[in-house]
């Protein structure tokens, strides 16, 4: 685990060392151990480098035999023993113990299509000399980042958007129709960032950048078209899982430095904690996060678990203050609005990893995408089963099962309301966005927020659903509708939203790898592969893996509902020190000299959030309130006050090429 | 009267749920929910409002779409719970 930069130039031969320092000196919180540049006439490839494998001989960037290509690399590709084996057999000498090596010797006997072979997380930059071409590649799920810049014949890259902010020619604006589409579906769409003229390689995909340009294609797509049938008896399936769980599990833990994990007191971090005890390290490190706010908190379950574990664990405790105080951090780290403050605790946690002095943590991440967990699921087909008999009296009433927080909320007496919140579009089931249109539709009515600058510009382009559908595979419309809603969830939300801000960023924030066995690609495929009955049975959510879990943890655990992971808004940012704050980033000079809201609207809207005390009960208002302090927040660390000046260049740097 | 009512809650309406954003052309008979404009919260808020505003006490069986869900049908609403009498003061 590490951080990439570099620079290709076809045009004019330029220095590039000194802009490489830069960049480093912007990322080397993802690798703080080591770094290193190689240059020559066209390329200048950088690396900060957090040694997991190999420590004392995986210095980057490494080269093959002759030293014709060259790589940064970061992340992991943990099927590199086997990879190795098959490349020694076949006459290649290895300078290293490292994967990165792996890579250089595969590209030469298969070049680009090698990406296929790797089973990991990863992004890469990999230089050609005798060809002349940098090839980019990013993991099939988008573990790892992979942002870069592209103007004329000139490219840069990097693992963070700040690495390319180094370069002063690299405009720093806001892209409105980003701003639009966050504060409509939570998360940047596809190659886009928050900032126009950036944009980052998509999951399971690579570019070549040569003399002709740049070009991308994928390797890999997720796809629903195979689902199997169910004359196949659940336990096979069952047993399958199980089977592949295990050894994505097992080889997630190479590596020549302690391996912990994430227990969150949730089905899917005990399944994932559980295999690596039982089978793997008796003596394992766990690490959680709670909350003094009793509606978020998971403790008692996370008691639970440990003891039923019997892990040696450690635990913080995460107040509103915390939050408020750690926000503008985690905003500088994820480089992008958010709606959410769940990233915060979370980069806390790895804080805590990295004090413990561990570097490298497993996860339960991705289990709820693939294996179908989140309630948006059971929504979709509460929905359609009350659109068939939209008269229904009783047909509605599940929803009060399915959200009793919502319908608790101080009194049960809205229940009406609510079910016509839910009611909204409910005979569009050909829609292909169904399940999450609602919710998309609920969000997009903070645009209305947004200056009218933004929206003008924004609104120059298509509608957000008829870009997002544009891109759905030829035989969408085929799959069933719970393939659909993962589908979507899983193209949206996974990679732009929850393994960056909520993974990626806020655990290297503390130089911390997570690890993510149900983002095996084998898992992944296996459960797209899965009759969809399996994934959710009636409402039963993620129902094989419990069945699978129940064979290990006790039945408390395995059967216990979920419960999303989710972190107070409205207090943190509106009392104590980071009351201050917050009026200042929404003061209305602050919010005009940005540009992205209506000040009046802004003003109204804090006023209306004090008068209720700062505790502010609309889920919709919350999102506001996070959402316009951190595009504040993230204009002022990137666009009005940046300077690359400030960064730390790192002092000793390894110098390779040339 | 009825005018007056209407003015105070599309008033409430816009500072409340639009913050000040008149121009978006609310009608009278809009559907709040449709609209988006009221979220699982809103219509709690709005429930508040008429209480502490017009001194009654919105029951639960009267928490339904047709008294509450536009501006036109909360008016009704208010107009049937409002006592007679009332409708003196509150054109003072």
């Amino acid at each position: 685990m590490c951080g990439v930069a570099g620079i290709i130039e076809f045009n004019t031969p330029e220095p590039k060392e000194g802009l490489l320092r830069k960049m480093l000196g912007l990322i080397r919180h993802r690798g703080p151990d080591a770094f290193g540049i190689f240059t020559d006439s066209h390329a200048g490839l950088a690396h900060a480098r957090l040694s997991i494998i190999d420590l004392s001989g995986g210095d980057q960037p490494i080269h093959n035999e002759d030293e014709t290509v060259w790589i940064v690399y970061n992340g992991e590709v943990f099927n590199y023993p086997e990879l190795r084996q098959d490349l020694e057999e076949r006459g290649h000498r290895f300078a290293t113990r490292t994967d990165t090596e792996v890579l250089v010797h595969l590209y030469e006997d298969h070049g680009t299509a090698f990406v296929n072979k790797l089973n990991g997380q990863f992004a890469f930059a990999l230089w050609d000399r005798r060809r002349k071409r940098l090839m980019l590649a990013r993991d099939r799920l988008g573990i790892r980042p992979l942002f870069y810049h592209l103007s004329g014949r000139r490219l840069l890259f990097g693992s963070e958007i700040k690495a390319l902010f180094a370069d002063a020619r690299v405009p720093r604006r806001f892209d409105p129709l980003t701003l639009s589409d966050i504060f409509t579906c939570w998360a940047p769409l596809g190659v886009s960032t928050a900032f126009e003229g950036v944009r980052q390689l998509e999951p399971g995909h690579f570019a070549v950048f040569s003399q002709d340009g740049w070009k991308s294609q994928p390797y890999w797509q997720l796809s629903f078209s195979n689902e199997g049938n169910e004359d196949r008896p659940l336990d096979d399936y069952a047993e399958e899982l199980d089977v592949i769980l295990t050894d994505a599990t097992r080889i997630r833990l190479r590596a020549d430095v302690p391996v912990g994990a994430y227990l969150s007191g949730g089905l899917d971090s005990t399944v994932i904690t559980s295999l690596v005890k039982s089978s793997f390290n008796n003596q394992l490190r766990t690490f959680s996060v709670s909350f003094t706010d009793g509606r978020f908190d998971e403790a008692p379950f996370q008691e639970k678990a440990v003891r039923a574990l019997e892990t040696d664990h450690r635990s913080i405790r995460c107040t509103e203050r915390d939050i408020g105080e750690d926000f503008p951090k985690v905003v500088w780290h994820s480089e992008v609005p958010l709606l959410r403050t769940a990233p915060v605790p979370l980069c806390r946690l790895s804080h805590l990893v990295r004090c413990n002095d561990f570097k490298v943590v497993l996860t339960g991440e991705g289990s709820d995408e693939i294996f179908a967990g989140y309630d948006i699921f059971k929504e979709d087909k509460v929905r359609r089963f009350w659109a068939r008999q939209p008269d229904s009296q009783w047909r509605p009433r599940l929803f009060q099962r399915l959200y009793p927080d919502i319908f608790a909320h101080g009194d049960r007496r809205s229940r009406a309301f609510l079910e016509g919140f839910f009611r909204k579009g409910l005979a569009d089931v050909a829609s292909p966005v169904y399940s999450h249109f609602i919710r998309w539709e609920n969000t997009a009515h903070l645009r209305s927020f947004l200056s009218p600058q933004i929206l003008e510009a924004a609104g120059a382009h298509e509608p957000f659903v008829d870009r997002y559908c544009a891109g759905l595979p030829a035989d969408f419309m085929t799959w069933d509708p719970l393939s659909r809603a993962q589908f979507t969830e899983i193209s949206i939300f996974l990679s732009n939203y929850l393994l960056s801000s909520q993974g990626d960023r806020v655990a290297m924030a503390h130089a911390v790898e997570g690890r993510f066995p149900f983002l095996d690609h084998r898992v992944v495929e296996f459960a797209s592969k899965l009759p969809h009955r399996y994934r959710m049975h009636g409402l039963k959510d993620k129902f094989i893996l419990r069945k699978v879990a129940s064979r290990f943890i006790p039945g408390e655990l395995s059967q216990r509902p979920k419960q999303p992971y989710r972190a107070p808004i409205s207090r943190c940012f509106l009392e104590g020190e980071a009351c201050a704050v917050t009026r200042d980033l929404l003061s209305e000079e602050a919010v005009r000299r940005a540009g992205c809201f209506d000040p009046s609207k802004v003003g109204r809207f804090l006023s209306k959030c004090f008068k209720q005390g700062g505790n502010v009960l609309s889920e919709r208002e919350n999102m506001a309130l996070a959402g316009m302090v951190s595009t504040q927040l993230l204009h002022r660390l990137f666009i009005s006050h940046f300077s690359s000046q400030d960064c730390q260049e790192p002092e000793k740097v390894l110098l390779y090429g040339r | 009267m009825r005018e007056t009512i209407i003015r105070d809650v599309r008033h409430f309406i816009i500072e409340n749920f639009l913050f000040g954003d008149s121009g978006n052309g609310l009608k009278e008979t809009d559907s709040l929910l449709e609209k988006g404009i009221i979220d699982s919260t809103g219509v709690l808020e709005l429930v508040s409002h008429l209480e502490e505003t017009y001194g009654f006490r919105v029951e639960d069986e009267e928490l339904i779409p047709e008294n509450l869900d536009s501006i036109a049908n909360v008016t009704g609403y208010i107009l049937r719970k409002l006592p007679r009498e009332s409708f003196g003061s509150l054109h003072a």
